[in-house]
């Protein structure tokens, strides 16, 4: 699982409101090369949660991205920032680990980098 | 094709490590998936700028139609309930990011943020009730609310599907458009059993584009003139408009035979289990009941 799927998840348990973002709990981080798109870099950059994001980057053992969102003057002219935003985004792979939930405490484990996003009959 | 899967077993269990070996070694449903999945991400219509979307596939399975979002340069995030399949997905080194869930649980996405989704020969699985606390309609509704909240305006859904028939389709149409969808049905070769194809494209938001007409045997798109009933033209439009209220004014002439059939007809809609029409319904009755 990849930073851009973790940035777009959240706890779909019954009754659970603040379900965002799961806490990563890194057991196994691989790095697998993806070829850069400044321009797909861009577009997704107007969806995601910018602090979910570098929390989840640093607990997958990158600490390269700036704490606050940049502004759009750095995305378009600063090609460095773009590249370590693609490397976040599309090159770190939680292999084997665990997503808690923020507000249950409830564990979703991870292997071979597939979440296990099943939910319990009770949990519905 | 002898048994429908989905009359056999749930997806999980359907979809052990044997059979999802043999569906993704078979040259002849890789092929059919490869055309599926090129048909269904023509449909969503994505904008042709050559920049990259992020797409969500729903029943992913071992991936087969992921790696034809792939080859068209778009990124994507897959969804399904077998872990073989998905097994075999992460073999075979598709290149989206892959998930374990039921999506009649819903997808557990943040709003907006899916440029388009698709699924191939996924969503009628949800039809079934595979578990005595299932009930088909609460999971389709989960699922269609889900994906409305997650996709960004404008985007589409497009869902390759066999029905087992036309009330399972029009179960689907509903819940679809009670979810906030507006769209249509897009039939490829309706007049023809083998290659028949239906995909359901569903629209978010205000964008009023047209939906692109099905294809006929000569490979080109079938003009609406061409036959009026439902199955044959190659599209059906359809979308949920807000009717103001009228306000009834009590019947003074009772309860009709006609009046009680369209009632039984509105019930059976729904979905209810109403007795049949006879000879017998809404027949006059002795003075005493």
């Amino acid at each position: 699982m990849r930073l851009i799927t973790h940035n777009m998840l959240s706890c779909n348990i019954k009754g659970v409101t603040n379900g965002f973002p799961l806490r990563i709990e890194a057991g196994n981080v691989i790095k697998k090369e993806v070829d850069f798109n400044p321009d797909f870099i861009r577009h997704m950059f107007a969806k995601l949660e910018w602090k979910a994001l570098v929390e989840g980057a640093r607990s997958m053992g990158y600490a390269e991205l700036p704490e606050d969102s940049p502004d759009a003057a750095v995305l378009e002219s600063d090609e460095s920032f773009l590249k370590k935003l693609h490397h976040a985004l599309l090159e770190l792979h939680l292999e084997e680990g665990a997503l808690v939930c923020p507000e249950t405490g409830r564990k979703f484990p991870v292997n071979k980098g597939i979440p296990n996003m099943l939910l319990h009959e009770d949990e519905v | 094709m002898a048994n429908r899967p989905e009359l056999l077993a749930p997806p999980e269990i359907f979809y052990d490590e044997t059979e999802a070996r043999k569906y993704t070694s078979s040259s002849r449903i890789v092929d059919i998936q490869a055309k599926l999945s090129e048909r269904a991400l023509e449909l969503l219509a994505l904008p042709e700028d050559g920049v990259p979307r992020f797409l969500l596939d729903i029943g992913c399975g071992s991936g087969l139609s992921g790696e034809t979002i792939s080859e068209n340069g778009h990124h994507w995030l897959g969804l399904d309930i077998s872990a073989s399949m998905l097994n075999v997905a992460v073999e075979r080194e598709v290149e989206g990011d892959l998930l374990l869930g039921d999506m009649g649980q819903g997808l557990g996405l943040r709003p907006g943020v899916i440029d388009g989704a698709i699924s191939i020969s996924a969503v009628q699985w949800l039809c079934n009730a595979d578990k005595s606390s299932h009930e088909p309609r609460l999971r389709l509704k989960a699922f269609f609310g889900s994906l409305y909240r997650c996709l960004s305006r404008g985007a589409r859904a497009v869902f390759q599907v066999y029905p087992e028939n036309i009330k399972q389709r029009e179960l689907i149409l509903r819940q679809a458009l009670q979810a906030g969808f507006g769209g249509g049905l897009v039939v490829d070769y309706p007049h023809s059993t083998k290659k028949r194809k239906e995909f359901l494209v569903l629209t978010c938001g205000s964008v009023q584009t047209s939906i692109q007409t099905g294809k006929n045997e000569h490979d080109e798109g079938c003009s609406e003139d061409d036959s009026s009933e439902d199955e044959e033209s190659g599209m059906v439009s359809m979308s949920d408009r807000n009717r103001p209220k009228k306000r009834q004014k009590p019947n003074k002439e009772g309860k009709s035979r006609e009046w009680m059939l369209r009632k039984k007809e509105q019930s059976r809609r729904k979905g209810n289990d109403v007795p049949a029409d006879s000879k017998y319904t809404g027949r006059k009755r002795k003075s005493r009941f």
